[in-house]
């Protein structure tokens, strides 16, 4: 290796070091600010303190605007999950034409913007006369979640050896009891993965949520961010850190189905 | 046999048909709506948009935000993503933490984080002032500096999966022959390791463009009111103005901006595939 060569190597890893921090940054704000007695952010906070997770037990709508974040991502979740692998095997087994496209199709939502697609079924809905704001959630969640879905159980199919079935077929399964025992095992850790960060992207979404909230209805990052106009204080800092732990349970069940580096795979 | 795979393409239906009905059929209406007037096809919504040259500011302001957002990425994303196709062991565990646990963290966090982040007498203030660069705090809080900071802390993970799911590809052997047949490193660095990761480059800039493009929350918490984009103007002329018209034209602008950015960025690697 040349001094150049060394150089490059070097600056490349000293970015690496910039990257994370610059990366993990607003996460490790959060949690210390949600975790100092300061009301006004210090950092590092003058010292430690529970009275901000105290008074989330008082905080008017947080715990019905949690519950109806969590219904409505694990329903539509679990939608999303039954829809996406049925059409992701209908993908990988069947001949149909254009298969490519549908693929594209089912993970589009991804790629445009949230914005624009909130708008387009809050005009939808309201000329269907859909006034409810939890079905309304509920069916543009599954749009939103379904491309985690098909994604993710479509790379794990496309790696599954379909001969297995017939061998497990051969040794005198029926064919309903070959997909079960040879092809569900396989499929369980992409499935629950592709699961859990559907139910994710669910919890967290802001720009569809937002057309489909009431004063009855609102969703965890809806009601957050009314907070964060109305009285910006350490408490969203808490209700934040929450979610992060949220995000690392995901990551941690994600790791042991499938790998870190599975769950990179762009 | 056929039976059976009849029945496979048929278990692709409830999905197509509900992503059809829910999702693409809006979108159309979306669409047809913005070009019908009392008297049928107009594009009057369009050219009354355009025609103000304050408009022209606010895609300006957007198109010049999702640019330096883009830029900022590809600087800091491009050697990271190097790093992270060399790395083994904990450095390895440790980049793709910092790198997937951010991005399943949701953008109010992240957007209120920089809030804190940023302000006169936030973390990165004093930083800068440590340096000894700056007589008084710089303000970065509801500026565009500060703007531009937090979202491409954001969208920094689009940039970095894409080059590396290229970079990690690379055959060293390929730069290690290019220096025994003599060329210098900047060299094979031009000539082999950046043609090898460009389709790379291309998805993840199209991925932070688009998404840079049509932000909405972090502007609102980090600029705030006085500063609009297509995307801040879209939303608030649903949810404050309630001018519909103004905001389904910006929205299906906000909508051509990111299919042509996805489109044209597909085709473009496309292309360089078929040349290589």
């Amino acid at each position: 290796m040349t001094a150049t060569e060394r150089l490059v190597r070097g600056l490349v890893w000293a970015m690496a070091a910039i990257g994370v921090v610059f990366l993990m940054t607003p996460l490790v704000v959060t949690v210390a600010v949600s975790f100092g007695s300061s009301s006004v952010f210090t950092l590092p906070p003058p010292e430690w303190s529970l009275r901000w997770y105290e008074r989330l037990w008082t905080t008017r709508g947080l715990w019905s605007a949690l519950g109806t974040s969590v219904q409505v991502a694990a329903l539509s979740t679990a939608v999303s999950l039954v829809l996406g692998t049925l059409c992701a095997i209908a993908l990988v087994r069947s001949r149909i034409p254009g298969r490519e496209v549908i693929a594209t199709f089912l993970v589009s939502p991804l790629m445009l913007p949230g914005l624009v697609i909130g708008i387009a079924m809050l005009q939808a809905f309201r000329a269907l006369g859909l006034r409810d704001a939890f079905a309304s959630l509920i069916l543009a969640h599954v749009v939103l979640t379904l491309p985690y879905v098909v994604r993710t159980v479509l790379g794990a199919l496309s790696l599954f050896d379909f001969t297995l079935i017939d061998a497990a077929r051969t040794l005198g399964r029926s064919y309903g009891g070959a997909l079960l025992r040879v092809l569900a095992p396989a499929l369980l850790p992409a499935f629950l993965t592709s699961g859990v960060f559907a139910f994710l992207a669910s919890m967290d979404n802001y720009p569809v949520s937002i057309f489909f909230t009431d004063a009855w209805t609102k969703t965890l990052p809806i009601q957050m961010l009314q907070y964060v106009e109305e009285s910006p204080d350490p408490r969203i800092a808490a209700i934040s850190t929450g979610l992060i732990l949220l995000a690392v349970l995901a990551l941690v069940i994600g790791d042991r189905l499938v790998g870190l580096k599975r769950l990179a795979d762009f | 046999m056929t039976k059976r795979v009849d029945l496979f393409a048929l278990s692709a239906l409830p999905a197509v048909l509900y992503l059809l009905v829910i999702y693409a059929v809006p979108l159309l209406m979306l669409l047809t709506r913005s070009v019908t007037g009392a008297e049928g096809l107009t594009l009057a919504p369009y050219t009354a948009f355009l025609s103000d040259a304050f408009n022209w500011q606010i895609i300006a302001n957007t198109l010049r935000v999702a640019g330096l957002v883009t830029l900022t990425c590809l600087v800091i994303g491009y050697p990271v993503a190097f790093a992270l196709s060399w790395a083994r062991g904990l450095a390895q565990a440790v980049l793709l933490l910092s790198i997937i646990l951010p991005l399943s963290v949701g953008v109010v966090v992240k957007a209120f984080a920089w809030q804190i982040v940023l302000k006169r007498d936030g973390v990165v203030t004093a930083a800068l002032m440590a340096t000894g660069l700056f007589e008084e705090p710089p303000r970065l809080l509801f500026t565009e500096t500060g703007l531009v900071l937090g979202a491409a802390n954001v969208f920094l993970p689009f940039m970095i999966l894409p080059i590396y799911s290229v970079a990690k590809l690379v055959d060293p052997r390929l730069t290690e022959a290019g220096a025994t047949l003599g060329a210098t490193p900047w060299k094979r660095f031009a000539r082999i390791t950046w043609p090898l990761t460009l389709p790379g480059v291309i998805s993840g800039i199209a991925f932070t463009f688009s998404l840079s493009v049509s932000m909405y929350v972090i502007p609102s918490l980090l600029i705030g009111d006085r500063f609009q984009t297509l995307a801040t103007l879209t939303g608030r002329s649903f949810l404050l103005m309630r001018n519909e018209a103004l905001g389904s034209a910006t929205a299906v602008l906000l909508l051509a901006l990111a299919v042509a950015v996805v489109v044209g960025s597909t085709w473009f690697a496309r292309r360089l595939g078929r040349a290589a």
